[in-house]
């Protein structure tokens, strides 16, 4: 292109334009490397807004490229085609021509639009209708199958229930003994700084022994157990939904219920009234050593006065309450496990779901349980 | 530049068990080279091994003029920036969309404004196929989508050297073909040097320059050369009937 029919000239990152009469020619020069320079999206409606009817290409100058000049050309190419102007690749190393082909780009499908507001109230309430009558089959199916298991009709295998058991109790007696005992010294503490004030001192061991038994050991317990027992259960059942293991299942014909979720749902249900007592007895002990340590009481007049202040009533009542805290973290945890995405992220998802659902349910239950109580007496 | 491979007297294997020992062979710039073999004799442990993620008990790789297990830590994470790799199943990280997946190094590991990154990436969708699917979730994609954007995905940072774990398997054969087709345009077209574990024939025989046969028995290389000439040329039975596809003669009956 000689200088007298260069009408106007144009440039930018490696590029000169230089437009003679309907033809612009694009000189690209030095290196095009994506990751250190990037891409100039600007280039192309400058150049095409020019009125040329044709672009043609100079690669005499041109250092090393990648993907950058690819992508510099693929989108001149399109904005070109768009316009209705000639694209002549012929001036392009042989290398960048082929790659120019293989990349037409197929435009991606618009995003469908979004539902108008009174249909998306309408989607989200079937959903939670729907998962309520999933939670509330899931709820049935562990009384009926449950029911079965009794009586030895059920298609688990002993082998897994006591495994699960194993986990859901000897394996988690030394995190339920830190806490406990803990929960119990620090209620002895308490009561201690204001009772001594009326020299009520002996009667930290029923406040100990009270609140341990009725409230603490079953609600502490439950909140390891929803993010020790609960979280782990959604998880796995989460990755075995993943890796298609349940649909393995599902395929062969063993019912899943039974031999997935049944042991798991039992093995919590029935771990959890031990985990209970056991909590009551490391809790009053930590009340205890509070006590004598800080108070002027003996060890055995603690024993007396606790076991003269906490009657069976209230080991019922605490009984009760941790049976159905252990049902309700299973059943919520194999609930959020099952209905989990097939991707890693969906497992975390599932897990967090799944605790944050017990941790909540379980207080929530244990506020019902309290005005219950209050109601009969207890 | 697309950069040599040198692997010289290279044993890998965990703690005592030793899986391949004296491995020597050189990737020639611009070349695609094959690790073949059967199942278990260790091919996709040696490919671990040269992407940095298991470190060999015995012999040097040379990347370039860099030896790239003597070097530091964060020496060989940044020579580890010329390497693409695509895993078996894509290994697309799912939370993300492909045209994330695909940035997320751009983002990481330049500094890139927002058009440039977006530009790239709608680039290297395209090279692959895949720029309709760009907004697509991984876990909604089919196999050789997967595979594509996972391309898309180790091209991101415009590698030198490509690594592929058997590209085409768990494919049908066309797009298994159409898959081998893409890594031999985009070696043309970038000039990239590429490494593949494979074992399927059809792939070997039509796009590999160059390769080498690891044996689960003897633990080493028992061949090196171009898929097509070891099919036609190699006498030691192991070879010979993985590359034609028949049962060794001991076990002939």
């Amino acid at each position: 292109m000689s200088a007298m029919n260069a009408l106007r000239a144009d440039s930018g990152r490696g590029w000169t334009t230089e437009i003679g009469g309907t033809i612009a020619v694009i000189a690209l020069s030095g290196d095009w490397i994506g990751r250190a320079n990037g891409v100039e999206t600007g280039a192309a409606p400058r150049i095409l807004n020019s009125g040329v009817h044709a672009v043609t290409f100079d690669s005499g100058q041109l250092g090393r490229w990648d993907s950058a000049l690819i992508a510099f050309l693929s989108m001149l190419r399109d904005a070109a085609g768009k316009g209705g102007v000639a694209f002549d690749e012929s001036g392009l190393p042989a290398p960048a021509r082929q790659l120019l082909a293989l990349a037409v780009r197929a435009a991606a499908p618009p995003p469908p639009p979004a539902p108008p507001m009174l249909e998306r109230i309408g989607l989200w309430a079937m959903a939670i209708l729907a998962e309520a009558r999933e939670l509330a089959a899931l709820v049935g199916a562990t009384i009926l199958r449950g029911g079965a298991a009794l009586r030895g009709r059920a298609l688990m295998r002993p082998a897994d229930l006591l495994d699960c058991m194993r986990a859901a109790g000897p394996a988690a007696l030394p995190i339920v003994t830190v806490v406990n005992v803990l929960v119990g010294g620090i209620l002895g503490f308490v009561g201690a700084i204001q009772l001594r004030r009326f020299g009520a001192d002996i009667y930290v061991a029923s406040l100990v022994g009270i609140t341990v038994v009725r409230e603490m050991a079953a609600l502490m317990t439950a909140i390891i157990m929803a993010g020790r027992t609960g979280g782990a259960y959604a998880a796995n059942i989460a990755t075995m939904q993943g890796n298609e293991e349940i649909d393995a299942l599902r395929a062969i014909g063993i019912p899943v219920f039974d031999y997935l979720i049944l042991p798991r749902i039992l093995a919590l249900t029935a771990m959890m009234p031990i985990l209970y007592l056991y909590g009551c007895a490391v809790g009053v002990l930590g009340g205890l050593v509070v006590a004598v340590a800080i108070l002027n009481l003996s060890p055995l007049s603690f024993l007396a006065e606790t076991r003269a202040a906490v009657d069976f009533g209230q080991f019922g009542l605490g009984l009760v309450k941790s049976l159905a805290f252990g049902a309700l973290i299973a059943i919520a945890a194999c609930r959020f496990g099952l209905r989990a995405g097939r991707s890693a992220a969906d497992v975390g998802q599932a897990a967090t779901r799944a605790v944050v659902a017990s941790v909540v349910g379980v207080i929530a239950l244990d506020a019902a349980f309290a005005i219950c109580a209050n109601a009969l007496g207890i | 530049m697309p950069a040599r491979i040198d692997v010289a007297g290279l044993a890998i294997g965990f703690g005592d068990r030793t899986i391949q020992h004296d491995l020597s062979f050189t990737v020639a710039p611009g070349s695609i080279f094959a690790i073949m073999g059967g199942s278990g004799c260790g091919k996709s442990t040696l490919l671990r091994t040269m992407i940095g993620l298991q470190p060999p008990s015995a012999g040097s790789i040379h990347v370039g003029d860099e030896d790239y297990w003597a070097a530091s830590d964060e020496r060989r994470a940044e020579i580890g920036r010329r390497f693409g790799v695509l895993f078996q199943s894509g290994a697309l990280w799912s939370s993300m969309t492909t045209a994330e997946n695909v940035a997320l190094p751009l983002r990481m590991l330049t500094q890139l404004d927002e058009p440039s990154i977006a530009a790239l990436v709608a680039v290297k969708l395209a090279l692959v196929g895949m720029a309709a699917a760009s907004e697509t979730m991984p876990a909604e994609l089919s196999g050789g989508m997967r595979k594509r954007a996972g391309l898309a995905r180790a091209l991101a940072l415009d590698p030198e050297i490509l690594f592929f774990d058997e590209p085409s398997a768990g494919l049908d054969p066309i797009t298994a073909r159409r898959l081998d087709d893409l890594i031999l345009e985009l070696r043309d077209g970038f000039g990239t040097t590429v490494v593949l574990v494979s074992h399927e024939l059809p792939s070997l025989f039509g796009i590999c320059d160059s390769g080498i046969f690891l044996d689960a028995d003897s633990r080493t290389a028992i061949a090196h050369g171009a898929p097509r000439t070891l099919r036609d040329e190699c006498d030691h039975p192991t070879v010979h009937a993985f590359m034609n596809r028949e049962r060794l003669a001991h076990e002939r009956r």
